[in-house]
């Protein structure tokens, strides 16, 4: 009789404990597995040329991968940031993620473009292969085509600095962003 | 100099708080009068205090004070100034500032209201409240102070807000939400004060049900609001999404329903007392649980905040705190014996049941849903994302399982009943709906709509109810006459609050099933139909607003030649951000909604237009608004005013022996 009033606190517990798992799940942790692997091939359109194109696309490594979505709102805070990484020469792939074409180009058109060229992921599956968590996101391809970094949530020059420069040693020097640093 | 005021008051209000906390829970177990009476003042302080940094940070808000890094990244100098205001609970920091703001005026509320409660309840809730507020209060100034200044980088202007959040319902929609989510800590406190007080009778319940009825009010009010706002803001037309700041606030609203009904059958009749303990403590804790999973990162959502896995630690670890606590004391201190109060299988307390388990199995159901994808996540079994159509399809049964019970209710006796004079008060009107309901089903539709068939026959079943008891309440009146003197309060609530049920469900089926809509592209001078009306697009132009520059598309809309609306859809390019958003078009009616948003230009002369017919989209917010009037109202039943008065004998009793 009085173990039952024990079970709400049971039932607290367990979920407790899978929140505290939920929490120690650093979504910003590539799984292990996927570190140091090719970069998944696909066959998607690319976005503004509409030509089918595969992982061969991705020609000058090391390079990023950058998943974006026009209804990402952390995205246009980000994208001043990629316009101004670009500029620095540093070669940034674009994954559109679960997105409409046509308001991604509208986005391009309007906001500029800092992408070599836009893989259009309108389903997710390229996404799923990478093990993607939500926009935005930036990986870092390797010279030899494998990820080597993963960063989950808007790319600032703090994060650059601090876990992408070893790959990109050329863009050094401070990039002064506009409007960067917003919480959402 | 104001920022760091701020941060001096919202300091002096967390000590304050701590003294709360502390003190008159000392005094309870001690039986200290004075410690005890320090309760209210210590209360009313931190509302000060809480009020004060509020007040500062607004005043940062309005000068454009862009050194404050929230106003930085939340405001601008071309906002107009209402939006100013409203941007301080647009992002993380300010809008905990406003929790902690209504934790605190719950409280101060709480401290005046109860002066006729005994002493030592009255400390003891003011105490537990206390205690969230010290833990919000921590959770503000240790990882999210909004005071936090970027000096010397100042920038010249700031980020503007957010364009989706510059829009008159979403002033009021985070303070009414957080007036129902925080409201739920009243009743908490007061069942956390019961248990430790060991006194979980009926007037424990009798005090706490008003403070409850408001607190699921405002909660609906503000879950009503949201929907309506993402209506029309979002411009798609969509009116649910089961995303989880949704669900967030959905849960604490569910159990809240069962509380609601649950503290009814333990105010008159003594019953479920463990029970409604249990509920009042669970209700507050999905509020939390939501604040946690709205601010941890742990669930992607649309409108999340930033994600901190320090603040969701935080979260986490004050969760458990008072939440396992709460259990544990439950555990410890729940009344053994069970309740020596009787009752028939066929009775009211019966069907508070059937509510009960209904309300509660669709918690866990939503919980269940929304924590999914974290539980996979958790057992590496993958990612996952569950959707409307789980939602919906465990939802939408429960909520037909519970409304035949809902006509019944009313109109039941406590203790014992029989089903007889169940079918006698209602088996002629019960047919009557049936007839109606098939009737209406061929009407709607070329075909006949099972759906709304169910809809308008369990809508109806509930209304009728409703009307019936309602009848029966007023032709007591000698010779046939009418008397409104049974009319209280709370009854009119309970009304009007099952009546908007009845409408939302209604609503909801109709707009669902009958909802037509067109994705056209269109020119100036095209003409499209949808049903009956004849939209034509007259021309096209451009209108500056305060901030942002607008494409706007002139329709009318005519029914039968005759000119019914003039719509004007805007798609706003904003400076600051140039993030670029739909206004929506509607034409509002009772009984339909036109709705026209604006998609992307297609060349020089036309757009990509949606056009939605939306049949009694409206019943949805108007239902949810008699729901939330609805429980307002019943806060002014005299019964909880005389109950007091008579308690305040009581307590001089208690007061002279304590003292």
């Amino acid at each position: 009789m009085r173990a039952k009033r024990f079970i709400p606190l049971v039932a607290f517990a367990v979920l407790a404990g899978l929140l505290f798992r939920g929490l120690s799940i650093d979504p910003t942790e590539l799984p292990a597995a996927r570190l140091g692997q090719p970069f998944p091939d696909f066959a998607q359109p690319e976005l503004n040329s509409g030509r089918q194109i595969s992982v061969s696309a991705l020609s000058e490594l090391p390079a990023l991968v950058n998943v974006w979505a026009t209804w990402c709102y952390s995205c246009r805070v980000e994208h001043p940031y990629l316009l101004a990484l670009a500029e620095q020469g540093v070669p940034i792939y674009g994954l559109n993620y679960k997105d409409e074409p046509v308001k991604a180009r509208e986005w391009l058109a309007q906001l500029g473009d800092p992408y070599q060229l836009n893989v259009v992921d309108k389903e997710g599956s390229v996404g799923l292969d990478l093990g993607v968590y939500g926009a935005p996101e930036t990986y870092v391809v390797d010279a030899a085509g494998h990820i080597a970094h993963r960063h989950v949530g808007v790319l600032d020059e703090a994060v650059f600095q601090r876990d992408f420069i070893r790959w990109f040693p050329a863009a050094a020097s401070p990039v002064v962003a506009v409007g960067s640093e917003g919480e959402q | 100099m104001i920022p760091e005021l701020g941060h001096v008051a919202l300091i002096i209000a967390f000590v304050l708080a701590i003294g709360l906390a502390v003190v008159p829970m000392w005094g309870a177990a001690r039986r200290d009068v004075a410690a005890m009476n320090m309760a209210p003042s210590l209360a009313v302080g931190v509302t000060v205090f809480v009020a004060v940094a509020f007040a500062l940070l607004a005043a940062s808000f309005l000068q454009d004070d862009f050194s404050v890094a929230v106003v930085a990244a939340n405001s601008n100098s071309l906002l107009p100034p209402i939006f100013k205001f409203s941007a301080l609970w647009g992002n993380h920091e300010g809008s905990l500032l406003l929790w902690v703001l209504i934790l605190s005026g719950w409280m101060a509320a709480v401290a005046t209201f109860s002066r006729g409660l005994p002493l030592v309840m009255v400390a003891r809730v003011l105490s537990v409240m206390g205690m969230v507020a010290v833990g919000f209060l921590a959770f503000s100034l240790l990882t999210s102070n909004p005071f936090e200044r970027l000096l010397p980088n100042t920038p010249l202007d700031g980020n503007d807000l957010n364009p989706l959040l510059q829009d008159p319902g979403l002033i009021i929609h985070p303070p009414l939400l957080y007036m129902g989510y925080v409201g739920l800590s009243v009743p908490f406190a007061f069942a956390i004060a019961a248990l430790m007080g060991g006194r979980l009778d009926a007037s424990w319940a009798r005090w706490s049900r008003p403070w409850t009825n408001v607190a699921w009010g405002f909660l609906s009010l503000g879950i009503m609001l949201g929907s309506w706002w993402a209506y029309y803001e979002l411009g798609w037309g969509g009116w649910w999404f089961w995303d989880p700041v949704e669900n967030a606030s959905f849960m604490p609203w569910l159990m809240g329903t069962a509380l609601v009904h649950s503290l009814a059958a333990t105010e008159k009749r003594g019953v479920f007392r463990s029970w409604t303990v249990l509920l009042a403590i669970f209700a507050f804790s999905l509020s939390l649980l939501g604040t946690f999973l709205v601010r941890s990162g742990v669930l992607t959502s649309v409108h999340a905040f930033a994600a901190d896995p320090e603040r969701g630690l935080f979260i986490l670890i004050f969760l458990a705190l008072v939440v396992g606590g709460s259990l544990l004391l439950y555990a410890l201190r729940a009344p053994s014996v069970a309740s020596r109060v009787n009752y028939s299988g066929v009775s009211r307390e019966s069907l508070l049941m059937i509510n009960n388990l209904v309300f509660t199995v669709s918690t866990i159901v939503v919980l269940l849903g929304t924590l999914f994808p974290l539980i996979m996540d958790a057992f590496s079994l993958g990612k996952y994302s569950v959707g409307p159509p789980y939602f919906n399809a465990v939802f939408v049964p429960l909520m037909a399982l519970v409304m035949p019970f809902m006509a019944v209710g009313p109109l039941s006796r406590w203790r014992e009943d029989t089903t007889r004079r169940w079918l006698h008060e209602l088996l002629v009107p019960g047919l009557g709906v049936l007839v109606v309901a098939i009737v209406l089903a061929f009407l709607g539709s070329d075909d006949f709509n099972l759906w709304i068939a169910f809809a308008v026959l369990l809508s109806g079943w509930v209304a009728l109810g409703v009307v019936k008891d309602l009848w029966r309440r007023i032709a007591t009146g000698v010779d046939g006459g009418l008397t409104w003197r049974r009319l209280t309060p709370s009854f009119i609530g309970m009304t009007l609050a099952h009546l908007g049920f009845a409408a939302v469900v209604l609503g909801a089926v109709v707009v669902t099933q009958e909802n037509e809509e067109r994705d056209l592209r269109m020119a100036v001078g095209d003409v499209e139909t949808l049903g009956a009306y004849r939209f034509e697009l007259m021309s096209l132009g451009q209108q500056a607003g305060p901030n942002y520059l607008a494409d706007q598309a002139v329709f009318e809309v005519r029914l039968d030649q005759e000119l019914i609306a003039v719509l004007v859809p805007e798609k706003r390019r904003y400076f600051a951000s140039g993030q670029i958003m739909t206004e929506a078009a509607i034409d509002a009616r009772l009984w339909r909604d036109l709705y026209i948003a604006l998609g992307e230009p297609i060349g020089e002369q036309a757009w990509a237009v949606r056009l939605q017919y939306k049949p009694m989209v409206r019943w949805l917010w108007l239902g949810a608004l008699m729901i939330g009037l609805g429980a307002l109202v019943t806060a002014f039943d005299r019964r909880y005013r005389s109950q007091r008065s008579n308690v305040t004998a009581a307590q001089s009793g208690v007061a002279a022996v304590a003292g």
